[in-house]
């Protein structure tokens, strides 16, 4: 993806990368510290995400990013060492220098500025923890030796004379060559404690022709003289462990020194010559059946390890180019195109439903669909990242209006298209705001109605019937309907006297220009309100709802399509050319007599619809395909329902079909016609254009006559 | 890609445009089709024909004749489409028929005369003459991506 043939670059941005890896599991572990998970390794874990980044940041000469770690880490660190006790003071200082720690990624990243102001503050309160006793200023030497962490502590060597001096008898068994170990490998890292004279003994080694190549026939004696323990040297042989023999004993410390006196700078010379020497054949022999020798090792630990966050969360995962992945979705797009083509054409051939060629085809469409499918979910991600961004904007908007609020999330597994996920982003943000703003009470109010005087706001995504569903619930007090009704009025946006039904009170919250804050607070109520967020999930393909119940709680629904690269659309036809409609905006289909369509003014119809009136678009005539008819009589109507719930009914030619269609991106550098969303290909491998309805009716010029949210209230008088 | 040996060596694909001998850089001609039926765009400028499928892809065709204001022509089966790149984008070219490639040097080609206030001369990089016919040899960036701006 980069342009630049920079190696660093490229290591910079997979930094980056990573630290998005590790800034989620550092949210993993704060929101596990939170839930009340108390083990080591969960805190483990969050100073492991923080040590890493700093280790990252440092290589990199990211001065403010590791100096924040540092501090950060420090504090954790004392956590971890049990001096001190996260409570859930500390907690919340963790998850706002998490949110500092990934802004600071963030501004490295691209360069742009930081908020030093609220750093200082985050810095300060971590400092409190610490006490007087940590307050050494950190330098860029504090941090330079760490750069490459292994967390394995293996300690310094110490050069000591009077050191404890251990033999270690090692004998591989039959399986340990099976299992991928190496005795060179074991015995390097045994070197590596301190001093070490390792001896082989030979003298099992069998005749040529009587040498089976899988045997392991030597035994190794180390005389390690290091200030170290026993179980030190145990942890070398961790992996090997009932796989070999291994006695260690402890030799008197008085005999060592002369042992000792040689410190082998690179202990494996004294290993490998023994090895590679006359007994080749255990060694090498193994290798075949053992390729790497590396690999094995991860694997065994992992059933001694309690389960914890550190392995529960490891995945395999394989980075990809998105521009790969978009490349099969196309590809798949095609063959999908393609196998709809031949469809066609062995149809037309006429040939017989049970022909070997039809069962074939059949065949081929069920298996270009799994593979369809299977090719949206490599794009598809978990919902996860999108919810974590959301806790974060809970703590922020929570600490802005002094609320208590808890933010449950749920069905964080779920996976949704990248795109999607992208742009849920604003409106879930614009949405959680609001319920912490405007949906909760404030804390006097909540206990005096006897809640809890914690706010809760529940996240969900599930997937149902071929959708995602995420919905926004709240515990607070509801839609206020009568205040929303008399505000409508008051804003002119329905007529005083209109009767609306609750749900039809709630639908105002997404008209336009609506706004229930008194004031506009920090927070939310701009003047943009739900109808940007109902714009924004429309243009998903989604759906939007709201369920609010008195004292309860209020609830907004969105309803998603799994991916933006499929829509099911309606294929019409108009003035000869076929034409796809977007499913989801299609309310119903008419027929019109004569004395439905009135003419409001020249060139301005309206159509009535169950006693109402619902402005009327010849879409030939929009479209710039046909010149206006003398009368709509007999035509077909689509009535669609507008983003800012306002109705319109459409004059087609005909309606062909409903199917999913691919959607092909029109490519911005040629005309962009207004009104056409995007293109797709038919079976006849012909294009059809994909309309935007509400766009077309804004581009064509011509205005709804008379107010829509009137006629809506026309509508729902009725 | 075969600019080895001399720099200014070029080859030129000749087609004809409502009787006018054209010709455009090979170089830049992806590939040359028969003529499909288009999807017109809605409000789209007369010279853009639509758009058509090709290979999976969506691609705008202009009709060249229009394009140059040579007046709009029947099209039927004959006629042709030159697929172009620009930069990265690929655009059919809706023309008669196609000629030849010519190869030549860009000594043989000469500046059209001074026609700056002709918006049609714009276009025409320059001229040349290849058995006794004149040729115009298009300046693709002038004929292409006034599409956008028109549509800003």
């Amino acid at each position: 993806m980069t342009d630049t043939n920079d190696p660093m670059a490229e290591i910079r941005a997979s930094f980056f990368i990573e630290c998005e890896e590790l800034l989620e599991a550092l949210q993993d572990g704060l929101q596990q510290l939170e839930d009340g998970a108390d083990d080591p390794e969960t805190i483990n874990v969050v100073f492991r995400a923080v040590h890493s980044i700093k280790g990252g940041a440092g290589a990199f000469g990211l001065e403010p990013l590791v100096r924040f770690a540092h501090r950060y880490e420090t504090v954790l660190d004392e956590v971890r060492a049990g001096r001190l006790h996260a409570d859930a003071e500390a907690q919340k200082v963790f998850f706002q220098a998490a949110d500092h720690l990934s802004d600071l990624v963030r501004t490295c990243r691209d360069g742009s500025d930081i908020d030093e102001a609220a750093g200082e503050a985050l810095v300060d309160a971590l400092n409190a923890f610490l006490g007087d006793e940590e307050e050494e200023e950190v330098t860029a030497e504090d941090f330079q030796p760490l750069r490459v962490s292994f967390d394995l502590d293996l300690p310094a060597v110490e050069e000591s004379g009077s050191a404890p001096t251990f033999r270690v008898v090692f004998r591989p068994g039959q399986e340990l060559f099976a299992t991928g170990n190496e005795p060179q490998k074991l015995l390097r890292n045994l070197a590596a404690l301190g001093a070490t004279d390792i001896t082989c003994d030979t003298s099992t080694l069998p005749r040529l022709q009587e040498l089976a190549p899988e045997t392991p026939y030597f035994t190794w004696t180390a005389i390690v003289d290091a200030e170290i323990d026993e179980a030190e040297i145990r942890a070398v042989f961790e992996f090997v462990e009932g796989l070999c023999d291994l006695e260690i004993t402890r030799t008197d410390t008085s005999n060592a020194p002369d042992i000792d006196l040689p410190p082998l700078p690179d202990p494996q010379p004294e290993a490998v010559p023994e090895q590679s020497g006359a007994e080749d054949p255990p060694e090498n022999a193994a290798d075949p059946e053992t390729p790497v020798p590396v690999a094995p090792a991860p694997a065994e630990p992992s059933r001694k390890q309690t389960p914890t966050a550190a392995s529960s969360g490891a995945k395999s995962i394989v980075r990809v180019d998105l521009e790969r992945i978009e490349r099969l979705v196309n590809l798949v797009g095609e063959l999908v195109i393609n196998q709809a083509m031949l469809a066609q054409s062995l149809d037309q051939a006429g040939l017989s439903p049970h022909s070997d060629a039809m069962n074939g085809l059949e065949e081929f469409q069920r298996l270009t669909r799994d593979i369809q499918d299977s090719v949206m979910m490599i794009r598809a991600q978990p919902v996860k990242s999108l919810f974590q961004r959301m806790s974060r904007i809970v703590r922020e908007a929570s600490a802005a209006v002094r609320k208590d609020v808890r933010l449950i999330a749920e069905g964080e597994a779920t996976e949704v298209d990248k795109t999607v996920i992208e742009r849920l982003a604003d409106p879930l943000t614009h949405m959680i705001r609001n319920a912490v703003d405007h949906g909760l009470e404030q804390t006097e109010n909540r206990i005096a109605t006897n809640k809890n005087p914690v706010g809760e706001i529940r996240l969900t995504a599930a997937h149902r019937s071929g959708r995602v569903f995420i919905e926004v619930a709240d515990d607070g007090a509801g839609i206020n309907r009568p205040r929303v009704l008399s505000i409508a009025k008051s804003k002119g946006l329905i007529s005083q006297d209109a009767v609306l039904s609750d749900g039809e009170i709630d639908n105002l919250l997404f008209l336009p220009g609506f706004s229930t804050a008194s004031e506009i607070s920090d927070l939310s109520g701009r003047g943009v309100g739900m109808d940007v967020v109902k714009t924004s999930i429309q243009q998903l393909g989604g759906r939007i709802t709201i369920q609010s119940e008195k004292g309860k709680g209020t609830k907004f629904s969105i309803s998603l399509p799994l991916t933006l690269a499929v829509l099911d659309g309606m294929v019409i036809n108009v003035a000869g050319e076929t034409l796809v409609l977007p499913l989801n905006v299609v309310v119903e289909t008419l027929s019109v007599g004569p004395d439905d369509v009135q003419m409001l003014r020249p060139g301005a119809y309206v159509v009535r619809v169950r006693g109402g009136f619902v402005p009327l678009y010849d879409l030939g005539v929009m479209l710039g395909y046909r010149s206006p008819r003398e009368s709509q009589d007999g035509a077909i109507v689509l009535l669609i329902s507008l983003e800012d719930g306002a109705r319109a009914a459409l004059v087609i030619d005909g309606i062909q079909d409903q199917r999913q269609v691919v959607i092909k991106g029109l490519d911005d550098s040629f005309y962009r016609a207004p009104g056409i969303a995007a293109a797709t290909i038919l079976g006849d491998g012909r294009i059809a254009l994909i309309l935007d309805p509400a766009d077309i009716i804004a581009a064509s010029g011509q205005t709804p006559m008379p107010d829509i949210a009137q006629m809506e209230s026309l509508i729902a008088n009725e | 890609m075969n600019e080895l040996t001399n720099t200014s060596a070029l080859e030129l694909l000749t087609f004809r445009v409502a009787d006018q001998e054209y010709s455009l850089d090979i170089m830049s001609v992806r590939e040359i089709r028969g003529w499909t039926r288009t999807t017109p765009m809605p409000h789209a400028p007369d010279y853009m024909r639509g758009v058509i499928n090709l290979r999976g892809t969506v691609l705008p065709v202009m009709d060249l004749a229009r394009r140059l204001n040579l007046g709009a022509r029947e099209t039927t089966d004959r006629n042709v489409i030159i697929v172009v790149k620009l930069g990265d984008t690929l655009t059919g070219l809706l023309v008669d028929a196609v000629s030849d490639i010519v190869a030549m040097t860009e000594d043989d080609l000469q500046p059209p005369p001074d026609l700056a206030s002709d918006p049609q001369m714009s276009v025409v990089r320059a001229l040349t003459v290849i058995d006794e016919r004149l040729v115009r040899v298009l300046d693709l960036a002038s004929v292409v991506p006034s599409l956008t701006e028109d549509a800003a």
